[in-house]
């Protein structure tokens, strides 16, 4: 890929993960509450690893699920059909209510996506807190959502490309940046 | 994809893509709210000139669970009894700005006149004797999930086919999904050349055997008196699909309701063969995924109202 | 006798009726005038004095007639002008489809100088007070001479002769229930016996009741795809060999209209072997389209008889070229739109046709070589005989009948509106080759083409 910039290689994902398992143990004392949701597609594969992480960290079988928000997005009728994300299936088992729910994700960025999940989580049920856990952080907010636990921050310009891939589903684990005119012609879904 | 007309018109590629969806769908029914907000804002119009509880009230239930506003119009009791012309209603309905306009109509080619009158998307439920894709897809919908896939399959519709737009959208819909159909009713009630959509047709029931899936199709009352088919005693027993005639590996549909005793047996209609349950119930994801697939994306191409023309939309992913 | 104003010419041909007018004069210079009747066809100046035909000169010969209009014909065609013996104008009681002045304006557009209406109409011809009032009417607003048909029933009903005497002393040019077949054979049979007295022609829409109920179109592959009651073939052809076997028990002429089947042409030409006077129809639609047509599930393809199929469609084309099928006529039924925008199952029957004749037919069988263009004019042009009216004639003496082509002219049809009232033409939106530019009829000139310009003889 042309220009691109390689921000986070195969060693740097793998400490930032156990760092953000840490910092999740660590501000949630009370563990056996917590449950670790991933946002499909990249964030629920995150969330696997995060949650191994995790659930050896605090020694308790945390509650794990993923949800798929594309019937929650405010950009319905604007999508080229091409885009047309493929769906997943949702598996959200347990019940809600009272947890401390960790969504994941693997890039935050104006901040709908994010929005769409708090909402799709709350059709599933109540829980008591939400927090958020990102891989990256590229700025660039268009709604006050703000992270609970950051992997990098990342500062972008609006044309440039982040580009999540991971060895489950793009055979490498990196984190790169695409610089505006060659990301203009893909469209990766995050 | 704008209307949803007919099978005839329709890829393997957007059924495969339509079927996809309603598996997504079909979670969403697994929640506890039953709801996602997806056509939030949107209106569909449900326009029925022909009675039917289930097709209107899965419809009703696709969309508001779409979280779509809803209305119906049905022909009893509504100015379309007292002779407004199909053309003057559905322009009084768009003044209702509907996303989707679903019709039933005692007429073919009624969805296909509404589509040319209207900016909504059109879906077909139901066109006289012509088509009624919804139903063929929630039946390839349905079969798949028992089957994995219909290639090769060997389907039996057995009935009146003449007077029956299932028969006419299931034997498209199959055998676009691979499969080969064989038609199967009395001399009278299969139509003259039928065999040109590349179908087999049989008189009787000896090659029923060899099916992997058994159709059976309503036999209604009135054909008696039109002198198609002499008594329901002679065409229950030359066709009723009972214990005997249905082998334990085979899979059993209809399109409901069903008449006990006369296309079905009682025995047949409750055993584990069949599907029926099973069609009903897939036929509110169907919907839903047909809803969707037509009521989002851009080749809608239709700016949003109050709006300046629809701006090209970024690459870049919202996150 | 032939087609000529009113009154003159004697015999059948007193039975048109138009508007009065003075006579024309006209040139049209250097077109190729086409008469296979009169073995004509050259570059001639046509030139017409009080509304007759008074020479055929040598191109560039014609004398300058003072007052008359001059027509610029260098690559245009001359031909007879055509008569059409089945046509609907609505007149009396659906005025809002077509009357009898769109009507006439109609089928002058399309080349014709004589049309035949049918009595189908609101109330229908069935008496000698209706059909009174219509030819009253036609005399003030019809620009080529009409001929009128009467009912062969009262009301229709199929019960019950019309006064048949008294309506031929009215005018009637002949009879028919058009619309609807006279489905009881007795009936069909004193009706042909009246003619001993009557003398005219009956003019027979074939179609049996009890096969035909139901059905919106063709029976066949399409209707069986479709979903739609299909009318089968053999609803026709079996009420053609009946009234066939009637009418040569009974010794007495029929004329059967818009044959739409192979089976119909194969009983026609065992009649006419047989001895049988019949005479028979086809329309340009039958000629050109088919069911395939009405996939579309478009109303303007619907009509009674249904459009059959391919090989339905080559019988009636070879039946017009070896002449089992003695002309040609559009039965053109004008509808108006609110009766044809509905689902196909429940719109109006019939469709218009006299602009689109000769252009459709000149398109798709002459063009091609399926038919010889002499064929054509003389199919065309010869729609009158069996009711008593002879094909108009390019020669000198004869009154002057002719209509004035542009045979390589493209044209939209539809594009620039229709004359007729009514719009349901199944030839909308097609390019067609040939065009009619202008047309007399008995005399005077009827239509000319919009774009048409003219001079004036100094």
């Amino acid at each position: 890929m042309s220009g691109e910039k390689v921000v986070l290689d195969h060693d740097d994902l793998r400490r930032t993960l156990v760092r953000i398992a840490h910092e999740i143990v660590e501000k949630n004392e009370e563990s056996d509450r917590l449950a670790l949701v991933g946002i499909h597609t990249r964030g629920a594969v995150i969330n696997r690893r995060l949650h191994a992480l995790v659930s050896e960290l605090s020694g308790t079988e945390v509650p794990l699920g993923d949800i798929d928000i594309s019937f929650y997005r405010d950009d319905i009728e604007r999508r080229e059909p091409r885009d047309a994300p493929v769906v997943h299936d949702s598996h959200l088992d347990f019940d809600l209510s009272g947890r401390t729910v960790v969504l994941v994700d693997d890039v935050l960025y104006t901040g709908r996506t994010v929005r769409a999940a708090i909402d799709a989580l709350f059709d599933y049920g109540r829980p008591a807190r939400v927090q958020l856990a990102v891989l990256a952080d590229r700025g660039h907010r268009e709604l006050p959502i703000r992270p609970d636990y950051v992997g990098k921050n990342l500062p972008t310009a609006p044309g440039e490309r982040v580009n999540v891939r991971l060895e489950e589903t793009d055979g490498v684990d990196e984190v790169a940046i695409t610089p505006a005119a060659a990301a203009a012609t893909t469209g990766e879904d995050t | 994809m704008k209307h949803l007309l007919g099978v005839e018109d329709l890829s393997r590629k957007e059924m495969d893509r339509i079927l996809e969806r309603a598996q997504s769908f079909a979670e969403v029914g697994r929640r506890d709210i039953k709801k996602v907000p997806t056509l939030r804002g949107r209106t569909i119009v449900n326009l029925f000139y022909e009675s039917s509880t289930r097709t209107l009230s899965s419809f009703e239930l696709a969309a508001k669970r779409l979280s779509a506003d809803v209305v119906s119009v049905k022909s009893a009791g509504s100015s379309v009894d007292k002779g407004e012309s199909l053309k003057d209603t559905v322009a009084t309905l768009s003044a209702y700005d509907p996303a989707a306009i679903v019709i039933r109509s005692p007429h073919a080619g009624a969805a296909q006149l509404v589509a040319g009158w209207t900016e909504a998307s059109v879906i077909n439920a139901g066109d006289g004797k012509h088509e009624h894709p919804t139903q063929a897809l929630l039946d390839v919908f349905t079969l798949r999930q028992r089957t994995e896939s219909l290639e090769g399959l060997d389907i039996w519709i057995v009935g009146d086919v003449l007077h029956s737009r299932v028969a006419r959208s299931c034997l498209l819909a199959f055998q676009k999904m691979g499969a080969t159909v064989t038609l199967c009713g009395p001399p009278t009630l299969i139509p003259r050349g039928i065999e040109a959509l590349g179908c087999e047709v049989a008189y009787d029931l000896d090659g029923l055997g060899g099916a992997d899936v058994v159709y059976a199709l309503r036999m209604q009352r009135e054909r008696m008196g039109e002198s198609f088919v002499p008594s329901l005693r002679e065409y229950a027993a030359r066709y009723q699909i009972d214990s005997r005639r249905l082998g334990p590996r085979q899979l059993l549909m209809h399109p409901g309701p069903v008449n006990r005793g006369v296309e079905l047996a009682p025995e047949v209609i409750d055993s584990p063969q069949s599907l029926i349950t099973a069609q009903v119930e897939s036929g509110l994801v169907v919907r839903m995924a047909i809803l969707y697939e037509l009521l989002t994306g851009s080749d809608r191409s239709r700016p949003e109202r109050g709006t300046a023309p629809a701006d090209t939309p970024t690459i870049g992913q919202p996150a | 006798m032939n087609v000529s104003a009113n009154g003159s010419g004697g015999g059948d041909a007193a039975r048109l009726i138009s508007r009065q007018g003075s006579p024309g004069n006209l040139i049209v210079r250097g077109a190729r005038l086409f008469d296979p009747r009169v073995g004509l066809d050259e570059a001639r100046d046509l030139i017409v004095r009080d509304g007759e035909i008074a020479e055929l000169a040598e191109p560039g010969g014609a004398p300058e007639i003072e007052g008359a209009e001059a027509v610029d014909g260098e690559g245009l065609l001359a031909l007879p002008a055509f008569v059409d013996p089945h046509v609907h104008f609505r007149v009396p009681g659906q005025e809002h489809k077509e009357d009898l002045e769109t009507g006439t304006r109609s089928a002058a557009a399309g080349g014709y100088c004589a049309v035949i209406a049918m009595a189908n109409t609101s109330p229908p011809i069935d008496s000698a007070a209706v059909l009174g009032s219509v030819r009253e009417r036609a005399e003030r607003e019809a620009s080529i001479p009409v001929g009128f048909i009467a009912n062969v029933t009262r009301e229709m009903a199929g019960t019950e002769l019309t006064e048949m005497a008294e309506l031929r002393e009215a005018g009637a040019i002949g009879f028919s229930d058009d619309g609807l077949p006279i489905a009881n054979a007795r009936v069909l049979g004193r009706a042909l016996q009246y003619q001993r007295l009557a003398g005219g022609l009956i003019a027979l829409h074939e179609e049996d009741p009890d096969l035909s109920s139901g059905g919106v179109m063709h029976e066949g592959e399409v209707s069986a795809a479709l979903g739609m009651a299909g009318v089968p073939a053999v609803s026709e052809s079996t009420m053609i060999a009946r009234d066939c076997s009637l009418a040569l028990y009974e010794d007495a002429p029929i004329h059967v209209q818009h044959l739409s089947a192979r089976a119909s042409v194969e009983e026609v030409a065992r009649a006419k072997a047989a001895g049988v006077r019949i005479s028979c129809e086809a329309t340009p639609h039958h000629l050109t389209l088919t069911d395939e047509a009405v996939r579309s599930l478009d109303a303007r393809f619907k009509m009674n008889p249904p459009l059959r199929s391919e090989d339905d469609r080559q019988a009636l084309i070879g039946g017009l070229r070896d002449g089992t099928i003695d002309c040609v006529a559009t039965d053109h039924a004008p509808h108006a739109a609110e009766e044809k925008e509905v689902p196909f199952e429940e719109a109006a029957w019939g469709v218009t046709g006299l602009e689109t004749a000769f252009a459709a037919l000149y398109t798709d069988l002459v063009l091609p070589g399926v038919l010889p263009l002499e064929t054509l004019v003389e199919r065309m042009t010869c729609g009158g005989e069996p009711f008593g009216i002879e094909a108009p004639r390019l020669e000198v003496g004869a009154a002057a009948n002719v209509t004035l082509i542009d045979p390589e002219l493209a044209w939209t049809v539809g594009e620039e509106g229709y004359e007729s009232r009514s719009y349901n033409s199944c030839f909308g939106g097609c390019e067609l080759t040939g065009r009619v530019l202008m047309t007399v009829a008995a005399g005077r000139v009827a239509f000319r083409q919009r774009s048409f310009a003219l001079g004036v003889a100094p």
